[in-house]
């Protein structure tokens, strides 16, 4: 589009991990803005039905990590075996869905984001009702084939869903 | 090298972990190595493929990195050579070929991990490989390992022009990728390296290539991010069959086709 950018129409097929049989067709448009590196693109999408309802292993893992005494704190998810222990799996999921918003916010025509890895995870205890975790991340760039470590600061509540309060790329060890 | 006889007999050439932190290429080869073995005397088309070829395989290109994967940095890629005048260690040795040398698609950036090196070969995991395939003479296909994408490639990536074998090469890598998908339903894209990922200067097969070896080919094994470099264990096995078969068909058509 002269002088404004460049706009994809896209149509996916977005599928449950821990349901695989279950998919969900979406149509989205990406616009990638001219010449401003530093805007993330515009996405507007449609999701053609529902996604999977999720609220009781939300509030398991709610209240799991709630009722801890110690803050939780973990490394290397997946490990490098590419194990993940069970209890970490909604940490994961967790990172996931975060990371998205950072890949975002970050993302060009000319690049292709993956979470890579969690090398780094700790609660930080709240006063109030919402969950919240620093992570530190490794994102994989395809492209530059970087592995690229970021910091996000993480809240997560059931009913509210995830925000990205902070995040910040860390420099390279 | 696998041999039931002969003298410099026309050859495959199959390698695993330029990438030192591409774990499921060096496990699965060494599945590979195990299978290669066993299916001859069994299998009637590894044994007649034996016969007629050798098979050379190299299950762990950058050993250095290798180590470097278990000792220090999980995410390596590159060798661990020293760069004069930088802090930063190592070249990407996919990077490092006489193909394109010094083209878009490799950095000049000694701390960057495409970081293409000095001069083209100045790796010694690159120069070893290159004095072998010249010295041999009769290598007839150029196959190797990276993960992850599930991608099936064929020159070029230093430009995004056609190889000349293009049609040839295209066809084999999706009889190759329909063969890889029969097992587990795995689905490999087939396409050039240039088109099908990025420009890329420097690579290995682009090199084999343009050095007469029509038959080049470059895997990206399982996944396609879920876990990416870091693929559980239990997907080992499954990827090294299904990467089997994909070699398998187009060794195949090689055996059937060189001479």
């Amino acid at each position: 589009i002269d002088g404004v950018g460049t706009k994809y129409h896209l149509e996916l097929v977005l599928e449950d991990i821990p349901d695989k049989d279950r998919t969900v067709n979406c149509t989205a448009e990406v616009l990638y803005h001219l010449g401003n590196k530093t805007t993330a693109p515009d996405v507007q999408f449609t999701i053609e039905g529902e996604l999977k309802n999720a609220d009781k292993a939300d509030d398991v893992f709610y209240n799991r990590i709630k009722s801890l005494e110690k803050e939780l704190v973990a490394e290397n998810i997946p490990d490098s075996h590419g194990n993940v222990p069970p209890e970490m799996e909604p940490i994961r999921l967790l990172a996931w869905a975060a990371s998205g918003y950072v890949i975002w916010q970050n993302s060009t025509e000319n690049t292709k984001f993956q979470l890579a890895q969690i090398k780094h995870v700790k609660q930080v205890k709240r006063s109030d009702e919402y969950l919240e975790f620093d992570y530190t991340i490794l994102l994989h760039e395809m492209v530059s084939q970087e592995i690229i470590p970021w910091q996000m600061t993480v809240l997560w509540h059931p009913r509210h869903g995830v925000q990205v309060t902070q995040d910040s790329q860390q420099p390279k060890h | 090298q696998f041999s039931t006889g002969g003298s410099n007999r026309p050859a495959i050439w199959l390698d695993a972990g330029i990438h030192s932190r591409e774990w499921v290429t060096q496990a699965s080869a060494i599945w590979i190595a195990k299978k290669i073995a066993s299916d001859y005397g069994t299998d009637p088309s590894i044994t007649s493929l034996l016969n007629k070829m050798d098979i050379f395989l190299l299950t762990v290109s950058n050993p250095d990195g290798y180590v470097f994967t278990h000792t220090t940095n999980r995410m390596w890629r590159k060798t661990r050579s020293r760069n004069q005048g930088s802090l930063c260690v190592g070249v990407d040795p996919n990077r490092n070929w006489d193909a394109g040398f010094g083209g878009p698609g490799a950095s000049s950036n000694p701390c960057s991990d495409s970081y293409r090196g000095p001069r083209a070969n100045s790796e010694v995991e690159v120069q070893s490989v290159v004095n072998f395939i010249k010295n041999h003479g009769n290598i007839q296909a150029f196959l190797t390992l990276h993960s992850y994408s599930q991608l099936l490639m064929y020159p070029y990536g230093y430009k995004c022009t056609e190889p000349a074998d293009y049609v040839e090469l295209d066809a084999l890598g999706k009889a190759a990728a329909t063969s890889i998908r029969s097992l587990y339903g795995t689905t490999f894209t087939v396409g050039s390296i240039c088109t099908t990922i990025y420009q890329a200067s420097g690579g290995s097969i682009d090199w084999s290539y343009d050095n007469g070896i029509k038959y080049s080919f470059a895997f990206e094994l399982r996944d396609t991010g879920r876990y990416g470099f870091l693929l559980p264990a239990s997907q080992i096995i499954p990827a090294a069959e299904e990467t089997w078969l994909g070699l398998k068909k187009i060794m195949e058509h090689v055996r059937d086709n060189s001479f």
